[in-house]
């Protein structure tokens, strides 16, 4: 069996509500949508600790109207590539940390912070990325509804 | 911003010892690196958030310039991720030249690092070597494509300048002297006790370590990290190219620079199959202006290691939102864990042994006219310099005069 259909496989016996929601896109390239966010750990350790997706490549925001999406792009030795994508609510916009598992996390979800004013629960302290100190608290740039600033 | 034990210093962001701009702040206790600080975006320029106001194909332009370096790199990441979402079937030929372009992109980027290696070790020979042999390979790249960086050769669909037969020629010929010189330089980095006692043991990342803080590239493949996106994940025409992904178990800066010096070797290889083995016919197919609704994910193995290009589409001409995620991104950092508890001079070479990314847009070549080239020769290039020097006043003749008799003489 090919390995795609192998993670699609197991995947779907361990988490009953992902069925249907796993594809397979290409060779390669999986991608699965958590619908709720309290299910998204659970998935995203599951990837990372038993099907061997032992990096993780980027982790994407999105503004998709009513809602903020993210998806974590996990890659296997082999080549295979998981895209775990995960929804909230733009009103609430709350993730939690994933440096625990991926401490190299830690600048993407900088990112995510900064860029889409997400609040990244968890991450400690530091240097905000990748906007100057002295950009304002509420400006999210890569949020749709964001215009730069008219001369 | 001190006590007794401990000092604070910062470097950066206007860096002396890598042209560009980040910021490093030092705890320091004597020579002793005790923790490291890094602020970055001084360079961030928003090209995701401006690409969602371009038509797709100046969006390629664009992220073509994320880089100086990889620029090839960054292009063809995107557009491959386009070309799924269009579904393109891109001819056999476009993926050949993309293959041998990125490889020769590799060629000048690897040459270019092991001169700034040997810069900040204090071995500016190495940097003069290297640099004037990278210019074999700049030139290729311009008879190719027309520029020295940001080549333009992608087009969604396919490349835009075929390659002719005296080109081959001229690409092997350049080859040739590369691999010859290149022979040289693992010699000198494997065998030479300079570089060997300054780089071992310098700026130590383990394996776990490597795996653990997701590095890529040669970084990672260094500390015996067996991972290349050109044989794990392939693209263009790595599927059917015959190479070796190099490691090394060094685990330190000296590891990091026999991985690079054996990758030129590879990479001459890969080019070599490319000159061979590439099939004729059409270069590029019709792309439609409007790309279809859909995400799709790309990665390249660039010369600094693996690039992630995230495109979503909507249906219209434009990118609904187009992610980035470069391969020094990914290394920086591992920068903090291999200075911990390290000497302050060693700073320089650590940070430079990951390759970060640096703009070196110098100059330009025309090709205004269809015979395509007015490239000043290697000789004629030399000439100019000296009569320029003569005009100002300065005059080596006597000096090369006497160098060389003391040459005939050993």
């Amino acid at each position: 069996m090919p390995n795609e259909e192998k993670i699609q496989q197991e995947l779907s016996a361990k988490f009953n509500f992902l069925s249907g929601n796993i594809q397979i896109v290409r060779p390669r390239r999986i991608s699965v949508s958590v619908a709720e966010y309290k299910n998204f750990r659970p998935v995203f350790e599951f990837a990372a600790k038993e099907l061997n997706f032992i990096h993780l490549c980027m982790i994407t925001g999105l503004d998709d109207g009513e809602v903020l999406s993210f998806i974590y792009h996990l890659a296997q030795d082999g080549g295979a590539l998981l895209n775990i994508k995960v929804s909230i609510p733009k009103t609430d916009p709350k993730l939690n940390t994933v440096i625990d598992l991926f401490p190299g996390a830690e600048i993407y979800e900088r990112e995510l912070v900064d860029l889409l004013g997400v609040n990244v629960e968890g991450l400690p302290s530091g240097n905000r990325y990748p906007l100057t100190d002295d950009w304002p608290k509420d400006q999210f740039p890569l949020r749709k509804d964001w215009q730069p600033p008219k001369e | 911003m001190h006590d007794a034990e401990q000092f604070k210093i910062p470097v950066g962001p206007q860096h002396p010892a890598l042209k560009e701009p980040e910021s490093f702040s030092l705890a320091l206790k004597g020579e002793k690196i005790l923790g490291v600080d890094i602020r970055l975006g001084y360079n961030h320029r928003g090209i995701e958030k401006a690409c969602e106001q371009r038509s797709y194909i100046q969006a390629m332009y664009l992220v073509e310039r994320v880089c100086g370096i990889c620029s090839h790199s960054h292009s063809t990441c995107f557009i491959q991720a386009v070309e799924e979402l269009a579904g393109l079937q891109v001819p056999e030929r476009a993926l050949y030249i993309r293959t041998l372009i990125g490889e020769l992109e590799r060629v000048h980027s690897h040459l270019l690092w092991l001169g700034v290696a040997g810069h900040e070790i204090g071995f500016d020979t190495l940097l003069m070597y290297t640099w004037r042999d990278r210019e074999i390979v700049m030139d290729i790249l311009a008879l190719l494509t027309g520029n020295r960086v940001n080549y333009g050769i992608n087009t969604i669909g396919g490349v835009r300048r075929d390659i002719s037969a005296e080109q081959k020629e001229i690409i092997l010929k350049g080859v040739k002297t590369l691999e010859e010189r290149t022979k040289y330089y693992i010699e000198v980095a494997t065998q030479e006790t300079t570089i060997i006692k300054r780089l071992s043991g310098v700026g130590v990342l383990s394996r776990e370590t490597a795996i653990r803080l997701d590095t890529v590239g040669p970084t990672a493949r260094a500390s015996g990290v067996d991972r290349d996106v050109r044989r794990d994940d392939p693209y263009a025409a790595y599927a059917k190219m015959d190479f070796k992904v190099i490691t090394d178990n060094h685990n330190d800066v000296y590891g990091r620079t026999v991985v690079r010096v054996k990758e030129l070797m590879e990479a001459y290889k890969i080019i070599r199959q490319c000159l061979r083995d590439m099939p004729d016919g059409p270069i590029t197919v019709r792309a439609p202006r409007k790309i279809p609704a859909g995400e799709a994910i790309s990665r390249y193995e660039a010369p600094r290691g693996e690039d992630v290009h995230f495109v979503k589409g909507n249906g219209t001409e434009k990118p609904e939102r187009v992610k980035i995620r470069a391969p020094t991104l990914a290394n920086l950092q591992a920068v903090k864990e291999m200075l911990k508890d390290r000497y302050l001079a060693d700073m320089p070479i650590v940070i430079a042994a990951i390759d970060p990314c640096f703009s070196c847009t110098d100059r330009l070549v025309h090709i205004a006219e269809k015979k395509m080239k007015k490239i000043m020769s290697w000789e004629a290039l030399r000439n100019y310099g000296i009569a320029w020097h003569k005009a100002h006043g300065v005059d080596f003749t006597p000096l090369n005069q006497l160098f060389r008799k003391k040459l005939e003489r050993t």
